[in-house]
């Protein structure tokens, strides 16, 4: 088995980044993450950066177990592997939110960072014609993405209005490079001619010959559409996200303190600025903290990194700390921006009111809106009764796709004052499905430690 | 959950302490005799032990002088509508227990002759026999102790179930309330909520039921009485979806392993396999050598187990007192106050001998007798149970 100081899991640039900065101050760093390398489709020069550095890298390995104080299990493609480490910083970032709505699990609907995935890493279209709907910046990063790859992109469908997007701009001045950026996403698409219909959203998709039609709606400023004149668009494939929550599958487990923050996106780990959780020695890092975007995340990360050295007692504390106190200033603009790009994503308590009963909220389980609100009228009042009673969240996903929905629902469906009264689904091993002969290997039957029988 | 805080006026005729399938079968068995009931849980209902089980409902891990009991119990889950008025999925099926070595089969025989004695119907089958009735077991397999009384229900609707029938008799229920304090006062208890709730929760009732399970022991110290639970951390683990690849419960000589598939086509495997956790702490997390070993043992006995995907694992406590024989009866030395818990593989059982707990309280008679908890509590008195409950 081998042992680590620290291990990191995720591999984007939260958790590259903080792997980098503690291997900096020498500490031993051991860095996990499902996908063949680092930084996925961000940033080239970190990916240089680190295969430089003296990070042992653990890339297509799954972890599926953390447990102990710090025992980490994953499988790649050798087979399972383990090892340990004296602390632990999680960087596992997020899963995309889709409020459901009439036919969004029709084929050919996709999220907006799948999306994006597909066009930057990939340089694929998502379709041959597309229509680009949901919230936040992905909406023209996508959009124009898509047009500068030969892409149709039939339309643009956001929540927000005009008048939202002004609201962020004092913020988004803290990063002009950003602001920057966005503005030459819009002028793509301004002179591509792609419609783009403010406070709107998608109320229904529905295949339609060799196409899909998808409805549009005006809606109010939570998301919920207004009775007035629907619009539809014709596309092969239609693009949605309505933000992210952070994936606290790992803190969940090993049972760090929570709290739910809707500007942060969702249930994130209590931590303080650098990333320390209520647990020794575990840390979270970047989005998985809470949304605060890419660039964000890659200062704040290198704050929990540099952050965890410190607490491991790495050598030179004090020029450790100016190393910290070098990176507040950065720190600050780019979370001031990250949190305005944040609310422009954070999920309205009402838009779940837009669910139809037949709608089906947990995908894997196949668990609609009427049978969740059916559980809440029979007596279910938080998360894991609602779970135990319906199944939703019991796929394999573990509900890291319908929890924070469910949530919602269940929350307004009983009247309770607040997401912390009713909590969130209990965070289970594996923390990915992994196969039986992945953990059982090789073995004779006398190998298999049975325990002393049960009494007769 | 109940609206009603601090209940005024007559207290109720009986407080039950714990909404685990024992405290909810007492309670309403209670109610549906006539009495007004409080229901009290520190989580919500059925959401430990009754709610996180493996569901097997089999005579082949059932201690041999508990067999009477899960018989009835098995007859009472399969017919769940008609006394529970929903049901918990329960579905009858072949139950087989294997032996792979000699030192097994000598288990096995020696077992299977134990709860045939005690009335259950278990014949021992040849390796052929067995392999007919589940084919895809592994070929290795020496003998087989089989059971038609047998099978599986979904212990995570058992709350849900539960819930509608309690509320639909009138049972009070007290969810997310932790008794912290019981008190005595003018020939009632008096069961104080969390002392941290702003809006304290007193429940005021003439009878006490003590149905905590693992939690029994810090519960029994608030009557001043001193009784050992020992709490078993379970390990579960089931699969994603598959097609068939087996049509029994399936179940090991010395009783270390439990497997079956539902209708969705998800496998679940237990035993009892320990993991980390405790009554504080709730279930922590698994021993990796334990995972392994469950899940070797699993793909031995079906090896067609070897290509599923593991989607969730978990960890449920089960209660057990020094003899691993239930405490189910009045408490010596307490007035109107009452046991019920450790029955060891309760799930089966638990409704039967929530009724028959009920039927005694209730001053009926009874087809079986209870489990005297004197036997089990320091310095008890020597009185006999019938002393405490005419």
């Amino acid at each position: 088995m081998s042992e680590f100081d620290v291990a990191v899991i995720g591999g984007g640039p939260a958790g590259t980044h903080a792997s980098l900065a503690a291997a900096s101050t020498g500490l031993s760093v051991a860095l996990f993450d499902d996908d063949p390398s680092a930084g996925g489709q961000f940033d080239r020069a970190l990916r240089c950066e680190l295969a430089s550095s003296k990070v042992s890298t653990f890339f297509a390995h799954s972890v599926w177990a953390v447990t102990g104080a710090y025992r980490i299990d994953a499988v790649g493609p050798q087979g399972p592997v383990h090892c340990t480490s004296r602390a632990l910083i999680v960087a596992s970032g997020t899963t995309e939110r889709v409020v459901p709505f009439e036919g969004w699990t029709t084929p050919g609907v996709i999220g907006l960072a799948a999306a994006r995935i597909l066009l930057n890493s990939q340089g694929l279209l998502p379709g041959r014609s597309t229509l680009v709907a949901g919230c936040g910046p992905l909406l023209a990063a996508v959009a124009a993405k898509t047009l500068e790859n030969g892409g149709k992109v039939e339309a643009i469908a956001d929540l927000a209005g005009t008048a939202d997007w002004v609201r962020t701009l004092p913020a988004m001045a803290a990063r002009p490079d950003l602001l920057l950026q966005a503005l030459k996403w819009w002028r793509t698409i301004r002179r591509a001619g792609t419609p783009r219909y403010g406070r709107h959203s998608v109320v229904r998709v529905e295949p339609a010959s060799e196409y899909l039609r998808a409805t549009l709606a005006p809606c109010d400023a939570s998301g919920l559409p207004l009775n007035a004149h629907r619009t539809t668009v014709l596309a092969d494939c239609i693009v949605v996200g309505h933000g992210f929550t952070p994936a606290t599958e790992i803190t969940r487990l090993l049972r760090a303190e929570h709290r739910y923050s809707r500007g942060a996106g969702g249930w994130i780990a209590v931590a303080d600025q650098d990333g320390r959780t209520s647990r020794t020695l575990l840390y979270v890092a970047g989005d998985a903290a809470g949304i605060v975007g890419a660039a964000a995340s890659a200062t704040c990360a290198m704050l929990t990194g540099l952050a965890c050295a410190f607490d491991l007692g790495a050598a030179d504390p004090s020029r450790l700390k100016r190393r910290m106190e070098s990176l507040r200033g950065a720190q600050r603009r780019a979370v001031r921006y990250g949190h305005a790009m944040a609310a422009l994503m954070a999920p309205s308590a009402a838009h779940a009111d837009s669910i139809p009963p037949g709608t089906i909220v947990c995908r894997c389980e196949d668990v609609t809106r009427a049978e969740i609100d059916a559980a809440c009228d029979a007596g279910a009042h938080d998360m894991n009764q609602l779970k135990a009673w319906t199944r939703c969240g019991m796929g394999p996903c573990q509900g890291r796709t319908c929890g924070d929905i469910a949530g919602e629902l269940l929350m307004r469906r009983v009247g309770a004052p607040s997401r912390e009264a009713v909590g969130y689904f209990s965070a289970r091993m594996p923390l990915r499905p992994v196969t039986i002969e992945a953990l059982t290997g090789d073995f004779n039957y006398d190998d298999i430690p049975i325990p002393q029988a049960a009494p007769l | 959950m109940s609206t009603l805080r601090q209940p005024s006026g007559r207290p109720f005729d009986v407080a039950v302490i714990g909404g685990g399938v024992m405290g909810c079968t007492v309670a309403l068995f209670l109610a549906r005799g006539g009495m007004r009931v409080a229901l009290i849980e520190r989580d919500g209902l059925c959401r430990s032990a009754s709610g996180v089980n493996a569901g097997t409902l089999t005579l082949h891990m059932t201690r041999a002088a508990l067999i009477p009991y899960a018989m009835h119990g098995w007859q009472m889950w399969m017919e769940a509508e008609h006394w529970l008025g929903s049901s918990v999925l329960a579905t009858p099926a072949p139950g087989l227990s294997l032996a792979f070595t000699l030192p097994e089969r000598d288990l096995l025989r020696v077992r299977a002759t134990a709860r045939r004695e005690h009335g259950a119907k278990i014949d021992l089958l040849e390796r052929d026999a067995a392999v007919a009735i589940e084919p895809g077991l592994n070929a290795a397999v020496l003998e087989a102790a089989f059971s038609a009384t047998d099978g599986f229900a979904s212990a995570s609707l058992t709350g849900r179930a539960y819930h509608v029938a309690l509320r639909a008799a009138g049972v009070q229920i007290f969810e997310r309330t932790a008794a912290a304090r019981i008190e005595q006062t003018n020939g009632h208890y008096r069961v104080h909520g969390p002392e941290t709730q702003a809006a304290p929760i007193r429940i005021d009732a003439r009878r006490l039921v003590m149905a905590g399970g693992v939690w029994l022991e810090p519960l029994f110290a608030m009557l001043d009485i001193r009784v050992q639970v020992k709490t078993l951390v379970n390990q579960l683990i089931v699969t994603e979806r598959m097609p068939p690849v087996m049509r029994s419960v399936l179940s090991i000589a010395n009783g270390l392993l439990s497997m079956k598939q539902f209708a969705n086509g998800t496998v679940l495997i237990g035993g009892g396999w320990q993991g980390i956790g405790d009554r504080l702490r709730g279930p922590v997390e698994t021993i990796p050598e334990n995972l392994t070993g469950n899940l070797r043992l699993a793909q031995y006995v079906l090896p067609a187990l070897k290509k599923a995907r593991v989607t969730r694992i978990w960890l449920g406590l089960e209660s057990e007192t020094a003899d691993a024989m239930p405490m189910v009866g009045a408490l010596p030395g307490r007035n109107d106050a009452w046991v019920i818990g450790c029955v060891h593989s309760g799930y089966t059982s638990g409704p039967y001998i929530g009724k028959l707990l009920a039927q005694t309280m209730l001053g009926e008679t009874t087809e079986l007798p209870l489990f005297d908890p004197a036997r089990l509590i320091a310095g008890a008195p020597e009185f006999s149970h019938r002393e405490w409950t005419q």
